[in-house]
């Protein structure tokens, strides 16, 4: 894996912008699974430029989901019948895929969750309500998802712990001097987004992680829109806790990961409690399962794991630092055809970014930009992309944003543009 | 007409880029503020009556093309109108832009009718609605920031 914290990108300065990159890969035979792509919206050929909302799923994904319904379907961890075994073995199989992903030392710490929300929910109500007293600082970034604010500020709340924030400089890259200064011994959490969803920054975890232990702290990294860009080594980040949900990188909704460092997760108390976190209950006393099972509190979704982990053959088939280089050229292919569009202005310019473009087009609110792209067939998110204090820092209520996938092209790209040339005109008239 | 160019009517275009009765309105009798969160469409509505009758109307804020040519239009259209009349012409309006798509117009909405468009686009409909949401709030004397009635999430 690329060391992402150390060595600047290489951007290919002399290219014709209009050229369009190669792929490492069979891209076309790869949209040829993901079959959605090839549908017709409002009488026009779909380009799907949402993916940091949500990707479309490869027909293995769905068939491995259907295929477990249809044939292994049963509870887990329960019974000593066939169907329960096959399907705890297909759970069991799934975690050991994700493990692999992210390359977790242990199953133990490998936590199935309903995503990255309920994933931070967790560690901020367990760890947090155990953890935080009046005068304890939660460091989040200027940067962050809501589902990274206000689980925290919940906690502060009630344990009267103070949340702290570490501001953004105007190319949408984190200030890490002011971060550093931030941080102090009563630093408890830093709670920072590995890649941000709204303008695609790539914040240096391995840093921000190593500065946040030197202070005492622990660090959660919220990985929602980094897997599906790159290779991610949680051991190699040295992070304490990584959350990612499993419908942003081609599996099914309704399942995510909660990874944390198997000491910090033995100590802290369950989150939800009933079936399959105990391991005995009496009305006078309970023990409670080891982990991972004491943080999968009921019947877990059993065949959006079986989904998800076949999401990750795929990624891993084609390779992550394959889908990284792609979506990198894509990026620098899309940067230079958006600065066509007069007018147009992109918002957050970080030397290390993702393939996530957020911008704004002078006199046109995202809004009426979205709708435009809406009856061309294509499908952007606009908005404030839950990130209302990035918006605010940045002066602007929304703006428009596009997000590639592994099976985005050039010519999703050149779509785009020729509708937002569409957009430019309506208005000008 | 396609729907799009229905929606992106001239007019409409035109009091996007120039808005009537924009701005503050000192002797103000009545205010309201309205709000949709997700596309963060925000505006002020400044209003004065006068022997319940709507003796001058502006509004101020930010919004999309939409929101921003609703309000326009709305000031312009209510200035002068008894208050009863006003609240009559609100549930005209949002009768218009949430009816079905094939209804007739109704015609008492006069220069109103270019928004009518907006009804084939179901996201929009709060974009146009949010000015009179915000004047009838003014109006009833509703202190709280209003919004369209939406699905927004975030």
């Amino acid at each position: 894996m690329r060391n992402i914290d150390t060595e600047p990108r290489a951007v290919p300065l002399f290219r014709n912008i209009h050229e369009h990159p190669q792929a490492p890969y069979d891209v076309a035979a790869l949209r040829r699974t993901v079959r959605i792509l090839d549908t017709q919206v409002r009488d026009k050929p779909l380009t799907y430029l949402d993916n940091a909302a949500t990707t479309q799923k490869p027909q293995s994904v769905i068939d491995a989901v259907s295929s477990f319904y249809a044939a292994d379907n049963a509870n887990v961890h329960r019974g000593v019948h066939l169907l329960s075994q096959r399907a705890t073995e297909a759970y069991e199989d799934a975690r050991e895929t994700l493990r692999t992903f992210i390359n977790a030392p242990n199953l133990r710490e490998m936590i199935f969750t309903r995503g990255a929300t309920e994933s931070i929910n967790l560690v901020a109500h367990s760890w947090g309500y155990a953890n935080l007293a009046p005068g304890d600082e939660i460091l989040i970034t200027h940067m962050e998802h809501h589902s990274n604010i206000v689980p925290w500020q919940i906690v502060a709340q009630t344990t009267g712990a103070k949340l702290v924030v570490a501001p953004v400089n105007d190319r949408g890259e984190l200030d890490m001097q002011a971060y550093q200064n931030l941080l102090g011994p009563q630093t408890r959490m830093v709670a920072a987004t590995h890649v941000s969803n709204s303008i695609g920054t790539i914040n240096p975890i391995k840093e921000i992680a190593a500065l946040a232990h030197d202070a005492g702290a622990l660090v959660l990294a919220d990985g929602a829109q980094a897997v599906p860009h790159m290779a991610v080594d949680v051991q190699d980040l040295n992070v304490d806790f990584y959350v990612f949900s499993g419908h942003k990188m081609y599996g099914p909704t309704g399942i995510g990961v909660l990874w944390g460092k198997e000491h910090l997760l033995r100590d802290m108390p369950p989150y939800q409690s009933g079936g399959d976190m105990i391991l005995s209950v009496d009305f006078e006393k309970t023990t409670y399962n080891s982990l991972p099972y004491k943080f999968e509190a009921g019947t877990p979704n059993i065949a959006g794991a079986v989904g998800l982990a076949e999401a990750v053959r795929v990624m891993q088939g084609i390779g992550m630092d394959a889908i990284e280089a792609w979506e990198q050229d894509l990026l620098t292919y899309a940067t230079g055809k958006l600065h066509t569009v007069p007018g147009l202005e992109i918002v957050g310019e970080a030397t290390n970014k993702a393939a996530v473009i957020s911008f704004t087009i002078e006199g046109i609110h995202p809004h009426d930009v979205g709708t435009i792209l809406d009856r061309e067939g294509v499908a952007v998110r606009t908005g404030h992309h839950c990130t209302q204090p990035l918006m605010k820092r940045f002066g602007i209520p929304a703006t428009t944003r596009m997000s590639l996938g592994m099976y985005s092209t050039p010519e999703d790209i050149d779509a785009l543009v020729e509708a937002l040339l569409k957009v430019v005109e309506v208005f000008e008239s | 007409m396609n729907p799009l160019q229905d929606l992106y009517q001239q007019v409409i275009l035109d009091h996007n880029r120039s808005p009537h009765n924009f701005g503050a309105l000192e002797a103000a009798t009545h205010h309201g503020e309205g709000h949709n969160p997700l596309c963060g469409d925000h505006y002020h509505v400044h209003v004065v009556v006068e022997d319940d009758r709507i003796a001058d109307i502006r509004f101020e804020g930010d919004g999309c093309a939409i929101s921003k040519a609703s309000a326009s239009l709305m000031t312009g259209v209510l200035k002068g109108l008894p208050v009863a009349e006003a609240r009559d012409m609100a549930a005209r309006f949002r009768h218009m832009i949430t009816d079905d798509v094939s209804a007739q117009t109704d015609e008492a909405l006069g220069k109103l009718r270019v928004l009518a468009g907006v009804r084939e686009f179901p996201m929009r409909v709060k974009c146009a609605a949010l000015a009179w949401h915000t004047m009838t709030a003014a109006l009833e004397g509703r202190e709280e920031i209003v919004g369209s009635d939406s699905d927004e999430t975030g």
